[in-house]
């Protein structure tokens, strides 16, 4: 077979219907507050992590809810837990948890890119 | 027609109410707490959309008051009403009495305390203000800073009381984001040299002419807006605001110094609104404005037969439709009033 070098790339597109949806279902059925995120970045201004690597919460959260689930798969790890990001969040939204129920979520899934 | 009303307030709300009452033979009492009527609007310089100088507005009310049925009492404040019959017994804190074949809740709004946002340093920081303060700068034409300088970056935080669950304020104010474009614009008129930056979760334009202002906000004015909710603001050696914000759409966190910095504070339900109701038998919606009996067919209307609302005491209203909720309400009391007798 000829090979010309030549490959289908991959489209850029969020393909939603084909994503895996089942991470941000089982994080929003033990931490319903995961649901209100309206993107404001507060968490993402206030975090130590974010400020050093490439990290965002805000990003983390639209990511896992459109089932874009590599990037938050591997960043969820930087995540120090210290809190900060709840102290700000105007939905009220329990952060931290969010962050350790994505976790659990991603070994479940198989989808944790450690 | 025949019959006394007592209104409560005598900002916006109350006295337009109050003047279109009385033009229908109503006689009107209109309490108010301060010793001279106009409420928030006194406070402020200019209005949006059209930047009319408010001394319009008061001038306009004051108009509206000038009728042989309309009795004004200052300096008093209602805490407490009974009803027997169908008549109502108000009483204030120096302890008078009114009585009233109707009551008008008008008690507008309190403008959210800012220093409750600690994370943004007013009342701690000098040069961290409030819209409120820089409307009394404006009024003034002078923008300074504390050492009498005058800034070079100012910023606007957005959702300052509003929007935030941190301070038990779920609704959105509506007024903020038009209010700090208006803003935003007359700081540029005073200091054509200055830069501006509005922080924003969502910029809600929904009001009649809004959307053209924040447009000329950015072409003709050159204001910036940078999508992100401020987290936290400290003042550095030099006494500039380290402001941090994430930028949502560079999608990283952004740091930026400012020499001055406004917060929108948003409107909650006023406490002296809170006290006309000291035995709770009216109806409170989850925001503590006082709640309608139905928001879409009887918004005026209390739980109470002849308790009726006009303005900000339901809801956060810009004067427009404080004015229009005021004309509705008289349709209401006029109502009560022909069925009663």
């Amino acid at each position: 077979m000829n090979r010309f070098g030549y490959s289908l790339s991959k489209a850029r597109v969020i393909d939603y219907d084909a994503n895996n949806h089942a991470v941000a279902e089982y994080i929003a059925e033990k931490e319903p507050s995961f649901r209100l995120c309206i993107a404001c970045g507060g968490c993402a201004a206030t975090c130590t992590t974010g400020n050093f690597t490439e990290f965002s919460l805000r990003e983390i959260n639209i990511l896992i809810h459109r089932g874009e689930n590599r990037k938050p798969g591997s960043d969820i790890r930087k995540c120090m837990l210290c809190g900060k990001c709840i102290l700000v969040c105007p939905r009220g939204v329990n952060t931290r948890n969010v962050v350790i129920t994505a976790r659990e979520a991603f070994k479940k899934f198989g989808i944790n890119a450690l | 027609m025949t019959g006394n009303v007592i209104v409560i307030g005598g900002g916006t709300a109350g006295v337009e109410a109050a003047g279109q009452l009385a033009r229908s033979g109503i006689g009107v009492t209109v309490i108010e707490k301060e010793s001279t009527i106009g409420g928030h609007v006194r406070n402020w310089h200019h209005l949006f959309p059209d930047r009319r100088s408010s001394s319009e507005v008061i001038d306009y009310l004051r108009k509206q008051l000038k009728h042989d049925n309309i009795t004004l009492v200052t300096g008093e404040l209602i805490s407490g009403f009974d009803k027997k019959g169908g008549s109502f017994r108000l009483k204030s804190s120096s302890g008078k009495e009114f009585h009233g074949d109707a009551v008008l809740i008008a008690s507008g709004f309190d403008l959210f305390r800012s220093e409750r946002k600690e994370e943004y340093g007013y009342g701690i920081y000098d040069n961290v203000i409030t819209s409120a303060d820089l409307e009394s700068m404006f009024r003034d034409k002078s923008i300074l800073l504390r050492n009498g300088r005058e800034p070079e970056k100012i910023g606007f935080v957005h959702c300052v009381g509003s929007r935030d669950e941190k301070s038990g304020n779920l609704y959105c104010s509506k007024l903020c984001c038009i209010t700090a474009v208006k803003q935003a614009i007359g700081l540029k008129e005073l200091i054509p040299g200055s830069k501006v930056f509005c922080f924003y979760m969502d910029m809600r334009m929904g009001g009649a002419l809004y959307e053209e202002m924040y447009r000329e906000a950015q072409e003709k004015y050159g204001i910036s807006f940078i999508r992100g909710k401020v987290s936290e603001v400290s003042e550095n050696i030099e006494g500039k605001l380290v402001t941090k914000v994430e930028d949502t759409l560079a999608g990283r966190p952004l740091r930026i110094e400012m020499d001055l910095l406004v917060l929108m504070a948003g409107m909650e339900m006023s406490k002296d609104g809170e006290a006309i109701d000291i035995s709770g038998k009216l109806n409170r919606g989850v925001n503590r404005f006082f709640a309608p009996a139905d928001y879409h067919f009887g918004s005026n209307i209390s739980n109470i037969k002849g308790v009726f609302y006009a303005g900000a005491c339901t809801a956060p209203m810009n004067i427009t439709e404080t004015i229009s909720h005021a004309r509705g309400a008289v349709s209401d009391v006029l109502n009560y009033l022909t069925n009663k007798h």
